[in-house]
């Protein structure tokens, strides 16, 4: 028997909302939601059945499309991952590890970017969205130059990077980073003080610390509610622990209180690539393990072991030793993590891989459920989902 | 037989199928439905440095509303229904433009749900490759259809009912 | 507490049920009895710290006998230490408790794992798929399931 007092409706996979394919089954009462059901899997590509039959090299491109927002960092939290299952963490060379750390925290800001502008538009905001991408495009030409593409980069490689920063490219980003403390001004000018942001997020999409806990939320939305984590500063990984930031927590725990926890972690991301391009020395790329690694192009058409390395690595891959891994990184949207087993083969026997927005998904019930229709959208933006790792 | 004299400067004249698709290709209204990574560059490509506005190119959520729908990203079995159902309700004339390499031929996701293209269930007119196609990849896109629309004719007469429209 | 006097207290508590400890890159896995795992994980929670679920999977050994292994890695906020659990499942009686009262983040982790590996989850509040469409028949991620899927070849290329 249907429920008579309550209107069902579907905010369906293709919507405005332009977070993707998304479908939310909402009860409505009048205007207040009574229930809402996330309905997922409209982007489930099989991403982790196709890395069981590739090897550890070729699925690195598949991690660029998962959170598609923050591509280098999922190849971070994948490289990281196969290095330490090979026990390689301590042979990455220092320029690798500062490259890697500068990279990912443009990713950041890049991640951060769209979250603004889309959260902004939503509300009904385009100019922030309109500023948001202009900045961003100052990163795509960084990430252009440094690997050859503007958004899937597949920069990083088991063991180092895959090919050194070109000439003159760290001025063109300090230029950039010098810049940005006052473009987030101005995206706090037009946003903090304004009357319709202020009543649209204020003690929206509410949700206590406990519950996000609980619910296994993490990043900035559940540093925005007041519990101290962040994942580079208590299990650091790729050189984290020399560089000096602070971690944004805030008590609000409202869509407020992450929008400021968001744009606070954008000006200790540029303090980080500071402190990043002045460590940044002359040296070597990629780890010393020529089973692993491939061989310098010189050495590979000159030497018979270059050769038959490399011929190895492509055609075959290498081969980790039995056992197990769990690494998680601190993406922009949470804690994604990668879970390899492997069983001697140079193909992941299983690859599992913890999405950040999958689980930050869960608690988007919790945060609508008593609000208006208007809040759901609102509450979408702030969590700052991406289908590509819910659905992967 | 015909004008005898000179027309004064502030005439032109042209044919009825001309002037259509003239106006239907400088105003194309595509329908929002962006699915993964390629509808971030479709965005992109809305925004400031590739701006698609002054192409007469306007994005527009209802499928009432839109002209063309750009497949931007990777189609999966459980979203074929829904693409069916929001093509349908697209009005005539309604163009298609398979954006990226998962939309034209399932890209790098040889797997069990990822349709292999979608032009197994929807008529498409122009293919983008790439993964995903840099902004002025999607640009040129969008030029070409608009020459393939230039180039139909009978496109009044389709309007008013009086025969097909000939695609170009 | 480190994560050793944390695996000690649980061989304290639960003796047998414990069928074995490893340890591999630093990182410490134990092995439990699938009947006792709710148990197991509010001990772990309550008494031992480990306060968040960070992700909950399934991994199909086949060949082996059990032949499904469910994982959970654990996290423990106060000491930033991490733990995994895992409880293996046998292929004729593919159920297990669910710990979505335990941690509310179980939820859809379990739901995905009945999706995609095809083990049940006794008591869950909602058994429904998560990722494929709703009437999908078969489990994808078990070896057995073919990667293109049941009703199509693989791309052989030009040269056939």
């Amino acid at each position: 028997m249907a429920n008579l007092e309550t209107m069902t409706i579907n905010m369906g996979p293709q919507h405005p909302s332009t977070h993707g394919v998304l479908q939310l089954v909402l009860e409505l009462d009048g205007e207040i939601v009574r229930k809402a059901t996330p309905h997922i899997g409209f982007l489930h590509r099989g991403v982790e059945k196709l890395a069981e039959h590739r090897t550890y090299h070729q699925v690195l491109p598949l991690t660029d499309r998962l959170d598609y927002l923050a591509p280098m960092h999922n190849n971070l939290g994948y490289v990281l991952a196969v290095e330490k299952l090979l026990g390689i963490t301590d042979a990455i060379p220092e320029r690798a590890q500062v490259v890697r750390v500068l990279l990912a925290e443009l990713t950041r800001l890049k991640s951060h970017l769209v979250w603004l502008a889309c959260h902004a538009l939503d509300i009904g905001a385009m100019t922030v969205f309109i500023y948001c991408f202009r900045e961003r495009e100052h990163i795509m030409n960084i990430y252009e130059k440094v690997s050859g593409a503007r958004m899937t980069s597949n920069y990083f490689r088991v063991g180092g990077l895959s090919a050194d920063l070109p000439a003159g490219l760290d001025q063109e980003i300090r230029t950039f980073v010098n810049s940005m403390p006052g473009h987030i001004n101005t995206y706090e000018g037009l946003l903090t003080g304004n009357k319709i942001w202020q009543k649209r997020i204020q003690g929206v999409g509410v949700i206590s610390a406990e519950d996000a806990i609980d619910l296994g939320v993490t990043g900035p939305s559940l540093r925005g509610s007041g519990v101290d984590w962040d994942l580079r500063r208590d299990q650091p990984y790729s050189g984290y622990e020399n560089y000096d930031f602070k971690v944004i927590v805030e008590e609000g725990c409202d869509t407020w209180a992450r929008y400021h926890a968001r744009l606070k972690e954008m000006r200790e991301s540029c303090k980080i690539i500071h402190q990043a391009l002045d460590k940044l020395k002359p040296g070597p790329i990629l780890a010393d393990a020529p089973k692993i690694v491939l061989p310098p192009k010189h050495d590979t058409v000159n030497t018979i072991e270059g050769l038959i390395h490399h011929f190895k690595i492509i055609t075959e891959g290498f081969k980790p030793e039995v056992g197990e891994v769990y690494v998680g990184v601190e993406n922009p949207k949470g804690e994604v993590g990668f879970y390899l087993v492997s069983d001697g083969s140079p193909r992941p026997y299983r690859m599992k891989i913890r999405p950040a927005s999958f689980i930050n998904l869960q608690a988007l019930p919790k945060m609508c459920e008593g609000s208006m229709i208007a809040d759901v959208v609102a509450v979408i933006g702030t969590l700052d989902i991406v289908l590509g790792e819910i659905d992967r | 037989m015909g004008v005898e004299e000179t027309l004064g400067n502030n005439v032109i004249t042209t044919s009825l199928d001309k002037i259509v698709n003239w106006s239907r290709a400088s105003s194309l209204w595509p329908l929002t439905f962006g699915l993964a990574c390629c509808a971030i560059e479709m965005m992109a490509t809305g925004a400031a440095r590739f701006d698609l506005d002054r192409f007469g190119v306007l994005f527009r959520a209802s499928p009432r509303q839109a002209d063309v729908i750009i497949i931007a990203g990777t189609v999966t079995k459980k979203m074929l229904p829904v693409i069916q159902t929001v093509y349908e309700q697209m009005p005539e004339p309604r163009y298609v433009i398979a954006m990226g390499a998962c939309a034209c031929s399932g890209g790098i996701f040889d797997t069990y749900s990822t349709v292999q293209g979608v032009d197994e269930y929807l008529p498409v007119d122009v293919y983008i490759p790439g993964c995903p196609p840099r902004p002025e990849g999607l640009l040129y896109g969008i030029m070409k259809l608009q020459e393939q629309i230039k180039r139909e004719r009978n496109s009044f007469g389709a309007a008013i009912g009086v025969g097909e429209r000939i695609a170009g | 507490m480190s994560v050793q006097s944390a695996v000690d207290k649980l061989k304290a508590k639960f003796g047998d049920t414990v069928l074995g400890i490893s340890e591999f890159r630093g990182e410490t896995t134990v092995v439990v009895k699938k009947e006792e795992i709710v148990a197991v994980c509010s001990f772990l929670k309550e008494d031992v710290g480990f306060n968040f679920l960070t992700d909950l999977c399934g991994v199909d050994y086949l060949g082996q006998a059990p032949r499904f292994m469910v994982v959970y890695q654990l996290y423990n906020i106060g000491t930033h230490t991490r733990l995994r659990i895992k409880a293996p499942v046998e292929e004729q009686d593919a159920h297990l408790d669910t710990v979505s009262g335990v941690w509310a983040t179980a939820n859809w982790l379990e739901r995905e794992c009945w999706d995609l590996m095809g083990i049940t989850f006794n008591n869950h509040p909602d058994p429904r798929r998560i990722l494929m469409p709703a009437d999908w028949e078969g489990h994808p991620l078990r070896k057995d399931y073919p990667l293109q899927g049941p009703d199509r070849e693989p791309y052989q290329g030009r040269l056939q």
